[in-house]
């Protein structure tokens, strides 16, 4: 069986840098209590909640209706509308266009779903260059890191890290790490590109099946600006982002930016219905596994997301082990339930990467059952032999064990004496992680069951 | 009303006097409260590992030794939220189901269903910092989670501790943050589960709590083997302990 990532070793190297720990801790808790006030101040938060889900379940049980409908009424404004299956049939389609069109340089907005796709690589392995025109999806193409975050792709880093790659990459001064003069110099550096460029590339937050439009959320209006130079725009959209009706909208944007940074609205909320004057307009409508997943009892629920980021603020596990920790396109709770369905073997650990604290679940805007779906990957994992051996011995022998009493009580009494007896080196060593940060329990004179024997048991029972 | 008492595999091992608390509050209530003496553990330790198979055979004797009782009780919201909400490794018959449906965990039980109105004999002195479980919390809805800003607060556990003569409760800056113990969790993630460990009980310590209570003990379990290592001066106690007049 192929290795899994392994995102508790990945984790341990994150929070063995103290200080990018304790940042990153610090500020994403701090998205987290931003959107809590965001909240506070829609009276109707859960009605809207609950509204939000039903439309996206909704939605995405008549969903090949919705996408016929879109398809065509995007088809009428001049949109040109194509299908993919997967991340190869996505790439070449992309290609396709842009070599049509003699395209030697390409700037694209933030799309986790060309990150899924690998979509960059592919593209630059065939001659285009491939700039990221958002701040922080630029700090990592430049620190050749996929995004930590889906909203905020750079959190893991610190500003003496932007300085340092900075410095590096673009000669700006590596000393200077005020977030002011770091973003000027991206920006002196960046812009040339953005107009040179041949094409963009977007992806979509919302598509719209009544209009065939579709909507761009950014904070840097840097869609705005791909979408405005060249005369080729392409847009990625998988088909789970589809919504009914463009007063449907009026739900999902009041949610999204409250829900990621506790912002009110994204600073531009970018509508696109058919080419410009003289350009282009693409749009790639991409299933990778989604179509698999809506016939999942279990998972299909996952397809509502959208992608606010909300579950990874709050989540204890991903704040202390920053999203690269996770080795996936998605990482926090939604990529624990997202990538094991993009390939099982080797995102199996990812379920286990939790302390079931059910946070998630509870800031989801669309109501996503997160932490029941983080529960329901493990018994997936387990049923098709994929746990770890140790751990599968360990869990059978525990089964056996405290399956029948006489055996439990006496493993409970060895436990007790080995606790009691054994010197410090044989409790605390590389065999006991427990032992590594924490002090075992002592050993009460006796069980509970012993004192109930005393004290309470009347005459007759054992 | 025949009350069973469930006390955890973990807590019968090393914190008998939890089990004792629980018992003896039950019956200054007037409860008559038998202790299965064949009970094990609720499963939980295998099923959260997915392993299914392995959980099936101990939920079938839980379900055994609890089927005769008209309430089960147990001081572990944790426990208590895998018998009610996930116990299903093991076949749904209809003493399956009964027990399922009748286990209740001790501080909804003292609060709802008997309604206590006060503990006169409980009085403890201290500065206490409540730590509410994830299982409490967002499985079994003791409290309001700190996620949903827009509904009104309860606690269940505080309404009950705010009964208990002389207990300062400290509030801290993150109410209800997991502990990181998560059962195997603690073990094979052993960096985030002991970081998580460590930056809660500092978050206690920071506001003056001279306790951590908690109705979870598996919790506190965690917590203590994190205090111990640190050697800071903080104490755990199960809420049982205090309500029932523990005298420190």
């Amino acid at each position: 069986m192929m290795r899994p990532v392994d995102p508790e070793a990945r984790a341990a190297h994150f929070i063995g840098r103290e200080e990018h720990e304790s940042t990153h801790d610090r500020v994403v808790w701090g998205m987290r209590q931003h959107r809590d006030k965001a909240v506070a101040g829609v009276p109707e938060w859960e009605q809207l909640r609950e509204l939000a889900s039903q439309i996206k379940e909704h939605t995405l049980t008549h969903l090949d209706r919705y996408l016929e409908q879109f398809e065509e009424n995007a088809t009428r404004l001049g949109t040109q509308v194509h299908w993919a299956r997967d991340p190869e049939e996505h790439n070449t389609v992309v290609h396709e266009i842009l070599a049509a069109h003699g395209v030697r340089s390409l700037i694209k907005s933030k799309s986790m779903l060309q990150e899924e796709c690998g979509m960059t690589p592919f593209l630059e392995e065939r001659g285009i260059a491939v700039t990221e025109s958002d701040l922080g999806d630029r700090i990592q193409q430049l620190s050749h890191e996929p995004p930590s975050h889906i909203v905020v792709p750079a959190i893991h880093k610190l500003r003496t890290d932007v300085a340092h790659l900075f410095a590096r990459e673009i000669g700006s001064n590596p000393d200077d790490t005020d977030p002011h003069y770091l973003t000027e110099a991206m920006r002196g550096n960046a812009r040339p590109r953005f107009l040179a460029a041949d094409a963009a590339m977007t992806g979509a937050n919302f598509a719209v099946a009544e209009t065939g439009g579709f909507v761009v959320c950014t904070n840097e209006g840097n869609a705005d600006i791909g979408a405005s130079v060249p005369p080729l725009h392409i847009a990625s959209i998988g088909i789970e982002k589809l919504i009914p009706r463009a007063g449907d909208l009026g739900v999902f944007i009041r949610m999204l930016s409250r829900s990621a940074l506790g912002t009110a609205i994204t600073q531009y909320t970018s509508h696109f219905h058919g080419p410009r004057r003289g350009g282009e307009l693409h749009v790639v409508l991409v299933d990778h596994t989604r179509s698999e997943r809506l016939g999942s009892p279990d998972f299909w629920h996952v397809l509502k997301c959208i992608r606010c980021g909300a579950c990874m603020n709050t989540c204890p596990v991903y704040r202390r082990s920053g999203g690269l920790s996770y080795g996936a396109t998605y990482s926090g709770p939604i990529g624990v339930i997202l990538d094991p369905g993009f390939d099982l073997e080797k995102y199996r650990e990812l379920p286990f990467h939790s302390s079931l604290c059910g946070s998630c679940t509870e800031v989801c805007p669309v109501k996503i059952d997160i932490s029941d779906q983080i529960y329901k990957w493990r018994r997936v994992v387990a049923a098709k032999g994929m746990l770890p051996l140790t751990k599968r011995v360990g869990m059978n022998a525990l089964g056996a064990t405290l399956a029948r009493p006489k055996m439990f009580h006496a493993a409970e009494s060895a436990a007790e004496v080995a606790l009691a007896h054994l010197p410090r080196f044989a409790l605390y060593n590389a065999l006991n992680p427990w032992g590594k940060q924490r002090e075992l329990p002592g050993v009460p004179r006796q069980t509970f069951r012993q004192w109930y024997l005393e004290h309470r048991a009347k005459s007759g029972k054992p | 009303m025949k009350v069973g008492l469930f006390v955890p595999c973990y807590v019968d091992a090393f914190f008998p006097e939890v089990g004792v608390a629980s018992l003896e509050l039950l019956e200054r209530f007037g409860c008559s409260v038998e202790y299965p003496l064949d009970q094990t553990c609720c499963g939980q330790p295998m099923a959260n590992s997915g392993c299914q198979d392995d959980a099936a055979g101990t939920e079938a004797h839980f379900i055994r030794c609890f089927q005769n009782f008209d309430v089960v009780v147990g001081p572990s919201a944790s426990c208590v939220h895998h018998v009610r909400f996930h116990l299903d490794a093991t076949q749904q018959t209809p003493a399956a189901r009964k027990v399922r449906g009748t286990t209740r965990e001790l501080v909804e039980f003292l609060h709802d269903d008997l309604e206590v109105a006060a503990f006169p004999w409980a009085a403890f002195p201290h500065k206490v910092g409540l730590h509410n479980s994830c299982s409490a919390v967002r499985g079994l809805g003791h409290e309001c989670p700190s996620e949903r800003v827009d509904a009104p607060f309860f606690s269940k556990t505080r309404a009950l501790l705010g009964k208990v003569r002389g207990l300062e409760l400290v509030e801290i800056d993150r109410r209800d943050e997991c502990c990181g113990f998560g059962g195997s969790f603690c073990v094979t993630d052993e960096a985030v589960s002991a970081k998580m460990g460590s930056d809660r009980v500092h978050d206690f310590h920071r506001h003056g709590a001279e306790y951590i209570a908690s109705a979870d003990m598996s919790c506190l379990l965690h917590m203590k083997g994190v205090i111990d290592r640190l050697g800071l001066p903080l104490k755990v106690i199960h809420v049982a302990q205090i309500l029932n007049g523990a005298a420190r």
